[in-house]
């Protein structure tokens, strides 16, 4: 018990950032099971997300920056698809991945010209930012909201993926891409779908990231994307519950290392859980074996 | 043209090169900016060919190079700040718990076993692992490197994350294109014998490589562990041209800006990668400054210039070259004698270019 | 001991299901065989399994009377295999496919594997890799002169046995489709096996070609001494050289013996007619 009293605030910002790497991690595994591409962009879009907040704020409320950030967030994921892969379909799968780290160092820099380099402090977004007590841990609501929109969000993008037409042909697009052209399926529509998705849930999770670690630095996306990557593969790539169980995990996990104060290494823990992954589980939680045909 | 003749050229091209960088160390002041892109160039150079080696000519996809150029880098440093520095190097740390140094040449050679050796027990593992997972995996490993030399309980060693300073650096040009000359010859004479010859079959098609007899396991944990070599070495070179070494240095960001490089100059093309790190230090360093400061052409303030633009300009000029030319500025093809000789006596072989592979 | 290969009861199951069932077969020296069978009878997964790209759930291979592959179910396979034979094999014996080339078994692919970038010498000279007594540092410091010089002689000497010397500087696929054939022929004989496995190599042919390649097949045999064993479906080609044939139906062998002896097997007509009908 006093194991857990001194431990809960670790373990509430654990379930936290777990929620926010969540958000992130449905990019990434939406993305790789339809294109077989790491988009090392992700987490820098999920920085842009933070940054615009940051310079809408100063100018407007809270409430109209909040749905403009969203809504330009998903037009950057979806012009960089288009402009950055989209031209790349028919290259080897290395030129895609190097376009990918292109645009990250592209947004990076943008950043850092935009910024300065200085870190932008993040705007209290009322309510959400405001202090509450939770067992006698003071924390704030984000921290208690975090996990409850994720699930909520999820749930709906499940249902969204599995009831609607377009879900189902995501679905297709991600079992067989060649074939699914074939059957008439508008491909491109498809992908660009994934990527308005990705980028929103990536938006959302600015939102809750930045009003917790209110620091917005060019490079600050590079880390949370990796590990909701890293959560991505965990859970199984392909795979949008294994995602989120897999993020939850990384971040309690993560946050209890701190707790034990190996703060060094809390970085480190989630590449070797990875490796670890790659060598004995490759499929990770809920993924599907694919194997090559000779 | 012969063999022997072409061999000469060669060799009087390398000495004449030398000369005339002697030459300028003679008679340009030290500070001119000249210097800063040959010494920097020519350890990326080394770095990016490294690279290459990996990723174009054995088609291994891997993250990993920031993680080995610190290794080296930390190698070097660690074995050779002298004795009696130590004591105000590790002021932390008691003056640590190494108190003897190493001669410069024994410390490069030591840099590249270090971080080769890191590569053969990480490749046992990874190296197993397709294309991206490989990426990811090898990207992960520099990561945790890096946070172990950061960690203060080795701080005796490694001096935390504090700086290591005052061991041996370098002043003349000739140093860094010495080494790295070196290193690179071997690399392309590993390229160019047998073993390179297996690491391009592997590129091309795996499983038809593995038809024709060659261990996947066994050569692509060699490509890793040499390329690692290599790395470790431009990592010495790297600390000893920066002066001081942290660990925070060698994050991703630099592992993407070599790749860049490769990418720029060509997968699977040695001059090409040679070619384009000197293309990336000079504009970087030099030719894109003036994008960094404010500018006025009579009273005309030029917009958008200042601190940061250079970086920006230059991430457009690389998304350019990768979307629109994706074999950068050499292709897979090779800059050589024979190739230019062939090129002006159109020869049969004119066909080919700068094909110097055979 | 006659022969060269020999197939043991293998079973190769992915999952639920069994692609090669209870396999026997025997290629002996000398010999050119062919496996021909209706697509999807297992063919092309009974020479993954010769050449270690898979391990069989259960059975054995020889190799010149060597036990060169063995295994038994084992793990969730335990459960699923429907194969027979089980518990006759104990022991695990699964090279990897370098391995088995280096024994002296090689391979070409149905469809073609050349090295894209290469050229058609150096498609060939890879082949020779697998050959050498250099280690790395010997190769890399060019210490092995006579090596290398060895190689590209007897790179040169292949090429020009087998009427490619005219090609060599060329891209290996920019070559036309039967000479691209003839060249992935070309590069496993290269390795100096004395068993040689085609999958396929007249597919995509046209009739002048395919008799091409008919008398380039014999030639092997008896100009290289090598043994072969092919995988075909142009029958002309087929009936014309091969000593034996093995026909193959959902993974089982139903017939084998003479090419006359196959033609007037009632088993096989009804394999080839009755799936041709259900087509």
């Amino acid at each position: 018990m006093e194991w857990f009293s001194k431990n809960l605030p670790y373990l509430l910002a654990g379930v936290s950032v777990g929620g926010q790497y969540a958000l992130i991690a449905i990019g990434y595994t939406m993305v790789y099971g339809i294109l077989r591409l790491i988009n090392f962009a992700h987490g820098d879009i999920f920085m842009v997300a933070g940054l615009m907040m940051v310079y809408l704020s100063a100018s407007v409320p809270v409430y109209i920056a909040i749905p403009i950030v969203l809504v330009a967030t998903v037009i950057l994921g979806f012009l960089v698809e288009r402009a950055a892969y989209k031209p790349l379909r028919q290259a080897p799968r290395m030129s895609i991945m190097i376009s990918a780290i292109g645009v990250s160092y592209l947004l990076q820099n943008l950043a850092l010209y935009i910024t300065g380099g200085l870190s932008q402090q993040y705007p209290p977004i009322p309510w959400i930012s405001d202090v509450v007590n939770v067992f006698g841990a003071s924390t704030k609501r984000v921290t208690v909201i975090t996990p409850f929109l994720t699930i909520i969000l999820v749930i709906v993008l499940v249902a969204l993926i599995k009831y609607t037409k377009i879900g189902m042909a995501m679905r297709a697009a991600s079992k067989d891409f060649e074939t699914s052209q074939l059957m008439g399926i508008k491909i491109n529509s498809v992908i660009s779908m994934t990527f308005i998705i990705g980028s929103f849930l990536a938006a959302v999770g600015s939102l809750l990231f930045f009003t917790n670690y209110t620091g917005v630095t060019p490079t600050v996306g590079a880390m949370p994307g990796l590990k909701a990557f890293v959560a991505a593969v965990f859970g199984g790539i392909g795979s949008i519950p294994g995602a989120v169980i897999g993020a939850f995990i990384i971040g309690i996990c993560e946050n209890i290392i701190k707790g034990m104060g190996w703060t060094t290494f809390s970085d480190a823990f989630t590449f070797a859980l990875l490796i670890v992954i790659l060598i004995f589980k490759p499929t990770g939680l809920f993924g599907e074996k694919a194997t090559d045909k000779v | 043209m012969t063999k022997k003749k072409e061999t000469i050229i060669n060799v009087s091209l390398i000495v004449a090169l030398l000369v005339v960088l002697y030459v300028m160390e003679h008679t340009i002041p030290s500070t001119a900016m000249i210097f800063t892109v040959l010494k920097k160039g020519a350890i990326y150079a080394l770095v990016a060919v490294s690279m290459n080696l990996l990723n174009g000519f054995t088609g291994l996809f891997s993250l990993g190079q920031a993680g080995f150029m610190l290794l080296g880098a930390y190698t070097y440093g660690i074995l050779t700040i002298p004795a009696e520095q130590r004591e105000f190097v590790y002021m932390y740390y008691d003056g640590g718990i190494i108190h003897f140094s190493v001669p410069v040449v024994v410390a490069l050679v030591a840099a590249g076993i270090v971080a080769a050796a890191f590569a053969y027990l990480i490749g046992l593992p990874v190296l197993r692992l397709k294309s991206d997972y490989l990426a990811i995996a090898t990207l992960g490993f520099a990561e945790i490197i890096r946070a172990i030399f950061q960690w203060d309980k080795l701080g005796p060693v490694t001096n935390g994350s504090n700086l290591l300073k005052s061991y041996p650096t370098f002043k003349s040009v000739l140093f860094p294109f010495i080494v790295s000359g070196i290193c690179i010859a071997v690399i392309v004479m590993l390229i160019n014998s047998t073993y390179g010859r297996a690491f391009k079959a592997i590129r091309d098609d795996e499983v038809a490589a593995e038809a024709m007899g060659i261990n996947l396991a066994h050569h692509k944990r060699i490509a890793f562990v040499v390329s690692s070599f290599f790395a470790g070495i431009s990592g010495a070179l790297l600390a000893m041209y920066q002066t001081t070494i942290q660990a925070s240095m060698f994050k991703s960001a630099m592992t993407y800006e070599i790749l860049l490089i490769v990418v720029i100059g060509g997968i699977g093309s040695v001059t090409g990668s040679c070619l384009s790190s000197f293309l990336f230090i000079i504009l970087s360093e030099w030719l894109l400054r003036f994008l960094d400061s404010d500018m006025y052409i009579g009273d005309f303030h030029v917009p958008l210039l200042r601190a940061g633009f250079r970086k920006v300009v230059f991430s457009v000029i690389i998304m350019i070259i990768v979307l629109f030319f994706r074999k950068g500025i050499m292709g897979t093809k090779e800059f050589s004698v024979r190739g230019i000789y062939n090129f002006f006596t159109r020869k049969k072989k004119a066909a080919k270019g700068g094909d110097s592979n055979d | 001991m006659t022969n060269v290969l020999k197939v043991e009861n293998v079973t190769m199951q992915f999952g639920g299901v069994v692609a090669v069932d209870n396999m026997n077969l025997e290629v002996n020296k000398g010999e050119i065989v062919s496996l021909i069978g209706p697509n999807g009878a297992g063919k092309t997964t009974a020479f993954n399994v010769i050449t270690g790209v898979y391990a069989p759930t259960n059975g054995a291979v020889y190799f010149n009377g060597t036990k060169i592959i063995e295994n038994h179910p084992q793990g969730k396979m335990k459960k699923l295999y429907k194969g027979e034979n089980n518990g006759k094999y104990s022991s695990v014996l699964a090279p990897t496919p370098d391995k088995i080339t280096k024994m002296g078994i090689a391979r070409t692919f149905q469809n073609i594997r050349l090295f894209k970038s290469q050229t058609v010498f150096e498609n060939i000279l890879i082949a020779k890799h697998l050959r050498r007594t250099s280690n790395l540092f010997t190769a890399t410091f060019h210490l092995n002169g006579k090596e290398e010089a060895e190689m590209r002689k007897q790179t040169e000497d292949l090429l020009r046995i087998l009427g490619l010397e005219d090609v060599k500087d060329e891209m290996a696929t920019s070559l036309p489709y039967g000479k691209q054939r003839r060249l992935e022929i070309a590069r496993a004989m290269a390795t100096e096996p004395t068993l040689l496995l085609l999958d396929e190599p007249a597919a995509g042919m046209n009739p002048q070609e395919t008799e091409e390649l008919t008398a380039f097949i014999g030639r092997i045999r008896d100009e290289f001494g090598m043994t072969i064993f092919m995988i075909e479906h142009h029958m002309d080609l087929v009936m014309e050289i091969s000593d034996r044939i093995y026909v193959l139906d959902f993974g089982k062998p139903i017939a084998a013996g003479t090419p006359e002896e196959v033609q007037n097997n009632p088993r096989v007509i009804e394999a080839y007619l009755g799936g041709a009908v259900d087509e």
